[in-house]
């Protein structure tokens, strides 16, 4: 990864202008040329960096419905447990996290009931209750890393 | 005028957009052939989409343990109802803080209810953030824990019914 790469990464986390010929602005602005920028991109995608180009849907309007959730898994089962989950479509993310409620991972469903009904399969599956936390509120989205 | 979209054709434009943009010089006129559309009817369809909020913007998704930012803490606060609002707000607009929402307490087992999330490359680091935001604020008062990730089993892996890919969120 180079200084183009970074600052091209950089540029895209604020959104690719929705105009016929968008490289050509991207280029414009890096000082680079539309292909070669095109070429970092795929590059990118290719060697895993980037795992996605293109529109960050807002699963919500699509009529899906999410939630954060923990578990506290005992020790010794931490990883039979993670497993469980890796296995579920339904897990979006998982993080390990320091706290008694150990296990930290994101639900995405098609709709409300689906999450209830999956939040009921892992409390079954794992024997272990789900601290569920929906969102209330949303006071600011704006995942940048600067790379 | 440019003709618009049918709804076949809409929706063929939907899916094909979850799947990502086309790196092409004209992306939208690369859609279009797919679909049998002209480009101006595809951007103005993707425009539209874009302000009424179906997306947020057409970007990335960055592997971001891979790009070393490892120190990944989850700021949560027990904030009382009556200031939580004010609070989420400014905390939102402070740098550094990447996303904030608030979500209900579980007694006895959960007490907070404003969570920030915080990325950086060094834990140290964020720590420091954290104070420095807390004081700022006024906040440092409040009960509040830190919770770093030490692993991450699954990130940004999600498929959804309608199948689209969110935007990484709480990671």
């Amino acid at each position: 990864m180079d200084d183009l790469d970074r600052r091209l990464i950089n540029r895209l986390q604020h959104g690719l202008p929705l105009v016929r010929q968008p490289w050509q602005i991207l280029a414009d602005e890096l000082e680079s040329d539309p292909q070669t920028l095109r070429a970092r991109v795929q590059a990118l995608l290719d060697d895993g960096t980037l795992t996605r180009f293109g529109p960050m849907f807002d699963i919500e309007r699509l009529g899906g419905a999410f939630t954060l959730a923990a578990l506290s898994v005992p020790e010794e089962r931490f990883d039979a447990v993670a497993a469980q989950l890796d296995a579920m479509p339904e897990v979006a993310h998982n993080y390990r996290r320091e706290h008694a409620w150990n296990m930290w991972f994101v639900l995405g469903c098609a709709t409300p009931e689906g999450i209830a009904e999956t939040i009921r399969y892992i409390e079954t599956q794992t024997g272990l209750p789900v601290l569920n936390l929906p969102k209330e509120e949303t006071y600011h989205v704006g995942l940048h890393f600067s790379v | 005028m440019t003709a618009l979209l049918d709804d076949l054709q809409t929706m063929q434009l939907r899916r094909l957009l979850e799947a990502g943009l086309p790196l092409a010089a004209r992306p939208y006129q690369a859609l279009a052939e797919r679909i049998g559309a002209s480009e101006q009817a595809v951007l103005e369809q993707v425009r539209h989409w874009s302000e009424d909020g179906l997306f947020r913007r057409v970007g990335l998704v960055l592997k971001h343990r891979a790009m070393g930012f490892r120190a990944n803490a989850m700021l949560v606060m027990d904030i009382p109802d009556e200031q939580v609002e004010e609070a989420g707000l400014r905390l939102g607009q402070a740098a550094g803080i990447n996303l904030c929402y608030q979500r209900p307490r579980r007694l006895p087992d959960w007490p907070y209810n404003l969570f920030c999330m915080v990325h950086g490359r060094e834990r140290e680091q964020v720590c420091e953030l954290i104070e420095a935001l807390l004081a700022e604020h006024q906040l440092s008062h409040v009960p509040h824990q830190l919770l770093f990730s030490t692993r991450a089993f699954k990130q940004c892996g999600g498929r959804y019914a309608p199948s689209a890919t969110r935007e990484l969120a709480h990671g």
